[in-house]
């Protein structure tokens, strides 16, 4: 089937099979390799996306779902050489290490402070409990995020 | 402690943000899956679904009749070039794809190799094999009782299911310690199987190039140039030399021991690129993951411990089953089956001590200590610490009273324990002191006496740990006679710039930043201008890789020493630009100058650029060293954790309310990055500890196979880790610095354990296993009678 | 992980729908919010060879009252119901079912209709809709018809949907004042099924006895399960400690659940008690807020 989806702004056309998963279009076929897999039974997080404005896991959507629609990936964060503030707080408070979930955490929070520019430290972990990490233990992401949410109170988007 | 360069250095001491970040935050990692060759297969793998069968048969014809789908490799193919079975690191052996028979449930048995993931997937399904069941062994006692099922029929003259018996200590002055007791406690302690789960999973992109013959392997590797000569010693006979193989380290998301072992999928990769000519790449389902990879804990232990009556400990005696499943894989050193589980004794000062281990068989797959813990130190960390709880309640003693009476005392360092480990440096009563004001130890107790009286139950819990890492000495520490030094090898550019590669290979740990401060301290060139690589054997020197926290004791001490190299040479540049003598020049970070002369100096960068333009007349030019450095001991990180648990008494769910973690690795590099891998072990001592668990039923079916039930914390159920430290340096190593990665993972269990049964302890409650799940709560509840 | 092949179908009305639901019939599958179907479909534990996407169906979203019922569309989403103030100040044990059903993420796509017609015993809100005494509009090429949540769940993965029908809609009678409801879910860590859950709704009369209790046990059974024996010992008694904590014995009685890795049998039975308690006296609470 031939779909056309936007992703990050800039309009894709492919030829694909019923079957292929929307984590696969974007991974193999357009080779935007931010998003990952970690899991095959929908609870890890590691592939969230921005479809219509919502974070989801790319690993159970089909491709053929977002024809016509319109896709944010972890590479559509920095704007014109300029990192997002989740990007900065993620660099200053340390909410990496091995680097794997973080495309999906920085989705999934990005969503977030659109929603809510001033979560609570429990509305944050609430908000953040479909994404599984390993290495952080989840104080540093917290932090993070909270950074990026004082960043944009203070207007400095 | 002030750091000693400025933060334009970022020397030791600096929360330097890290250099890695850049690409990871923009998604721009290369991990093994994001790379894509021209012309690459994809391998898929066909698994058991029976844990101990007879394979009759392999159908193969439906699979090979999907276009897209190339061949179908099994045992039999890999057997006509003998490499259906393979050594493991232990020097047991492990079946690559079985010929005859399947000893575990999920093992490979066949892969299929295709044009693409999709049709290699719809290639598995249609593959078609025949089973006759065996006998299913599980159970390790059940194992070696005779007349069990003999499941390494491959083994010659094998008639049992007993690998190895290894012991330490002294039998006979224990057994007589404990004889002679005034008190004496015991408890059967089960620390189950878990799986590290990184949240990437196994795989790898094996490139064989039939015109140069050279086979590249992109793997999700921690040891990469072990990983080479092994291929080379196992596949040398068809080719593979270890000059014709590369093995590649990208970004790797997680390891935690996990990407140690060389699993079947790689070996099978490799096979069907040197026969195809083609690059072929397997990566593995998280169930995949989860079900065959290398495992953690399955440690059946018996403790005991004697004391006086008045508190002071004696003796300790252990004797351990240990399940290994079907071949022993673990990656320990050589020498150490049951690996450093002979840390037992701990933070306290035992007068006799003795340890025994049975290693056994069963139809599991393999493995035993992939889940961040350094060779079996959170066995015998959880282990010590349980008891040691369990003997101070059963005196009637506050435990945390109990520790500070036993502790070391520091002025016993370098102490030489009961099991013949000489421990470098520790200040257990600091550490233990500090985290009970952190949490304020004494009110809790109060507070914990007011809520009993109401039938509430809220349980305090202590781990004051002791850890050992850093293997290891080249006297004691090989795997598969590789001795475990490790490397760093350093090159300075014209203009002041360096290029440092290590043997080591970070998963997420920060050595692109933590390596360039330890040179930025050595040399007081600016940590940004050092680039830091590991992980591509054609490149990196030798070494054994990153597992067992082992990098920043021994490579990183490797830096220093190759840093040191490099200023003496710069000290003799320096003393023929300045035209002064040697002895007469004082070094500072980045530079030297002439003693009483301070004016009279030469940075580095300029002494740097002199060797290549000015360098004096029987000197080589270049300012460059690789230091191989064997550590003289293992460093001790130590720690004190208090955990606060609130029970709920209808659905028996443990609420951790308070945890605080003391920590001690010595002088620390980065602050910020020993944080973050102390909030990461914490996380992953806390899953163990209330949620994971790996089981097998009678039949050997798993539960407990994928992410359903294999229960990775998320941000919910993850406390707000409190942390603080401490800090002992260690006397030998060139830093001071003792590595940290796993040592909350290995304190934090018992701390959970402990606060749990504390919380019990009144009702009549001794011990309870971990995972310490509501429903197991809820029973201790039911059986004494307070449920809600 | 990769799912066997399909054909896939996007209508975009319900007439489409269900003229190609009844052509396929049992080969056929309704993608709604897929993350439980698409989840079974990775695994290859479902095969259907045509998949009908009614996500570009308009008018499905829809979450409002109406001639005195509450109706959720069958697209409307998990998040819509925990983003929606109309749920939240007056249907909070829906806002309780929605915000403990996976994971955000999964939310954002999980429909609620979905979570009925699926007909897993482990999903929430059936239990729910048995408290509220629900009803569901079902839309096949014979026309709709309305079923009875009550008579809906027919056992494991099985509901009275015809192969050719759609769940449309959910329609719940907006609870009289002075009615409370709660839905209290044990699992073991966000993202799991319940190893118990129970939904509770009271409706109080003027005597400020209770008029009316729904109660809905969520993976304790076959199927969603309606203690009536609990719910009829409390019609027309005062809700004090000692009926609740009867109510919570029958409905323990009532429950009939099976040892799995959650935990054993026993202590589901007891989880029910614990927390049919908890939930009663949750959504008197909240009956005594809304006086």
């Amino acid at each position: 089937m031939r779909i056309q989806v936007a992703i990050n702004g800039e309009k894709h056309e492919a030829e694909v099979e019923p079957r292929l998963l929307l984590v696969h279009l974007i991974r193999e076929m357009l080779r935007l390799t931010g998003t990952h897999i970690g899991c095959d039974t929908t609870h890890c997080g590691a592939c969230t996306v921005i479809l219509e404005g919502r974070p989801v896991k790319s690993c159970t959507l089909f491709a053929v779902q977002a024809h016509g629609k319109e896709i944010m990936t972890v590479e559509g964060l920095e704007q014109d050489g300029k990192l997002h503030p989740l990007q900065e707080g993620f660099m200053q408070e340390h909410g990496l290490q091995c680097g794997y979930c973080t495309p999906g955490m920085l989705m999934t929070s990005y969503a977030l402070l659109k929603k809510h520019p001033r979560p609570t430290e429990d509305e944050i972990r609430w908000a953040i409990s479909g994404n599984l990490c390993r290495c952080t233990g989840y104080v540093n992401i917290v932090k993070a995020i909270q950074y990026a949410a004082a960043k944009f109170a203070q207007g400095g988007a | 402690m002030a750091p000693k360069t400025s933060p334009e250095v970022g020397g030791m001491g600096h929360s330097l943000k890290r250099k890695e970040d850049p690409r990871f935050i923009r998604g721009k990692g290369t991990y093994v899956d994001d790379i894509q060759l021209p012309g690459m297969l994809y391998l898929d793998i066909v698994r058991s679904p029976f844990a101990h069968a007879k394979i009759t048969k392999i159908d193969t014809a439906r699979a090979l009749a999907i276009p897209g789908v190339l061949a179908v490799i099994t045992g039999q193919d890999l057997a006509k070039y003998n490499l259906h079975w393979m050594p493991t690191l232990m020097s047991d052996t492990q079946m690559v794809l079985p010929v005859e028979k399947v000893m575990y449930q999920a093992q490979e048995v066949a892969a299929v190799l295709a044009t693409d993931r999709y049709t290699a997937a719809d290639g598995v399904d249609a593959v078609e094999v025949e089973y006759e069941p065996l006998p299913v062994v599980v159970d390790p006692r059940k194992a070696l009782e005779p007349g069990a099922p003999v499941l390494r029929t491959d083994k010659k003259d094998k008639t049992d299911n007993h690998i190895w018996h290894w012991e330490w200590g002294d039998r006979a002055a224990t057994d007589r310690a404990f004889l002679e007791a005034e008190v004496t406690v015991k408890e059967d302690i089960y620390l189950p199987r878990i799986h590290v789960a990184s949240i990437e999973t196994c795989g790898c992109i094996a490139h064989f190039d039939k015109v140069s013959g050279k086979l590249t392997v992109w793997m999700t590797t921690q040891a990469p140039h072990a990983i080479r000569t092994v291929f080379a010693l196992v596949a040398g006979h068809v080719g593979l030399e270890e000059h014709k193989i590369r093995i590649i380290s990208p970004d790797i998301g997680g390891g935690f021991g996990g990407k140690v072992p060389v699993y079947p999928g790689y070996v099978i990769a490799v096979a069907a690129s040197v026969l195809t000519g083609k690059p072929v790449k397997w990566i593995e389902d998280r169930m995949e993951n989860l079900q065959a990879d290398s495992f953690a804990r399955d440690y059946h232990i018996a403790a005991e411990l004697a004391a006086t009556r008045d508190g002071r400990l004696t003796a300790l005696r252990i004797k351990t089953l240990a399940d290994h499943g079907y071949t022993d894989a673990a990656a320990n050193p050589s020498k150490f089956p049951a690996g450093l589980f002979h840390i037992c004794t701990g933070s306290y000062d035992f007068q006799a001590a003795h340890v025994e281990v049975d290693g056994v068989y069963t139809n599991k797959p393999p493995g035993g200590i992939a889940y961040r813990c350094s060779f079996r130190v959170t066995e015998a960390v959880h282990t010590i610490e349980r008891m040691a709880d369990l003997m101070a309640h059963q005196l009637g003693m506050d435990p945390a009273e109990f520790r500070l009476k036993n502790f070391i005392k520091p002025e016993q360092f370098p102490y030489r324990s009961a099991l013949g480990w000489e421990y470098d440096s520790g200040d257990y009563t600091a550490a233990l002191r500090k985290a009970m004001d952190r949490i304020g130890y004494a009110a809790l107790r109060r507070e914990q006496a007011d809520k009993r009286a109401r039938g509430e139950l809220m349980g305090i819990g202590i781990s004051s740990f002791t850890e050992i890492v850093g293997a290891g000495p080249s006297k004691h520490f090989d795997i598969l006679g590789l001795k475990m030094f490790d490397s760093c090898e350093i090159r300075i550019h014209p203009t002041g710039k360096a290029i440092a590669r290590f043997g080591t290979k970070s998963q997420g740990q920060g050595h692109e930043t933590t390596y360039a401060q330890i040179l930025a301290e050595e040399l007081g060139i600016p940590a940004a201008h050092i680039q830091v690589e590991e992980g591509d054997t054609d490149t990196a020197p030798y070494g054994l890789g990153t597992y067992a926290s082992r990098s920043t004791p021994v490579a990183g001490a490797a830096a220093a020493m190759a840093a040191r190299k490099i200023r003496d040479k710069a000290r003799k540049l320096a003393a023929h630009l300045l035209e002064a003598a040697e002895q007469d020049l004082v070094w500072e970070p980045g530079k030297f100058s002439v003693k009483g002369a301070p004016g009279r100096a030469r940075t580095i960068q300029e002494i740097a650029f002199a060797a290549y333009t000015n360098h004096p007349p029987g000197m080589e030019a270049g300012l460059e060293a690789v230091s191989y450095y064997d550590p003289p001991n293992l460093t001790y990180p130590f720690g004190s954790y208090i955990c606060v648990v609130d029970i709920d008494r209808g659905t028996g769910e443990v609420k951790i309310r308070r945890f605080v973690a003391v920590d001690d690795c010595g002088n620390i590099i980065n602050p910020m990055i020993v944080e973050g891998q102390i909030h990461g072990g914490l996380t992953m001592g806390l899953a163990p500890a209330l949620y994971e668990e790996i089981s097998y039923d009678e039949q050997g079916n798993i539960r407990g196979g994928s992410f359903m039930d294999y229960l990775l914390p998320t941000a919910v159920e993850t406390p707000k880790w409190e942390t603080d430290k401490t800090v002992t340096p260690s006397p030998h190593h060139p830093l001071g610095a003792k590595g940290v990665g796993e040592s909350a993972t290995v304190g934090a269990p018992a701390a959970i354990a402990n606060a749990v049964v504390d919380a019990l302890w009144h009702l009549g409650v001794r011990h309870v296993d971990i995972p310490i799940t509501p429903a197991k709560v809820w029973k201790l509840l039911r059986d004494h009678g307070v449920t809600e | 992980m990769i799912p066997a092949p399909f054909e896939y179908h996007a209508p975009t009305s319900i007439g489409e729908a269900t003229t190609l639901l009844a052509r396929h019939g049992d080969d056929a599958k309704v993608l709604s919010g897929g993350q439980s179907l698409i989840p079974l479909m990775k695994l290859r534990l479902a095969t259907p060879r045509h998949l009908i996407d009614i996500n570009r169906i308009p008018g499905l979203g829809h979450i409002r009252e109406a001639d005195g019922v509450l109706r959720i569309g069958a697209l409307a989403r998990e998040s819509d119901l925990e983003e929606s103030d109309l749920i939240r100040t007056r249907y909070p044990i829906l806002l309780d079912t929605s915000k403990v059903i996976a994971d955000p993420l999964v939310r954002n796509l999980a429909t609620v209709c979905g979570n009925l017609a699926h007909g897993d015993p482990a999903n929430d809100h059936p239990a729910t809709m048995l408290a509220l005494g629900a009803e569901v509009m079902a839309i096949g090429v014979r026309g709709e018809r309305q079923i009875s949540v009550a008579s809906f769940f027919t056992g494991p993965f099985a509901t009275a949907l015809r192969p050719d029908e759609i769940l449309t809609e959910i329609r719940i009678p907006i609870p009289p004042p002075s009615s409370g409801g709660a839905y209290l879910k044990l699992e073991r860590k966000v993202g799991d099924f319940a190893t118990a859950a129970v939904a509770a709704q009271v409706t109080l009369g003027e005597s400020g006895t209770c008029e009316r209790a729904g109660i809905g046990l969520t993976n304790v059974g076959p199927a969603p399960i309606r203690p009536g024996r609990a719910e009829a010992f409390l019609q027309g008694k005062r809700l004090d400690e000692e009926a609740i904590k009867q109510a919570a014995r029958l409905a323990a009685e009532e429950s009939q659940p099976i040892a799995d890795l959650r935990g054993p049998a026993e202590y589901k039975r007891d989880l029910v008690r614990v927390l049919t308690a908890r939930a009663l006296r949750r959504a008197l609470e909240r009956a005594g807020a809304g006086r």
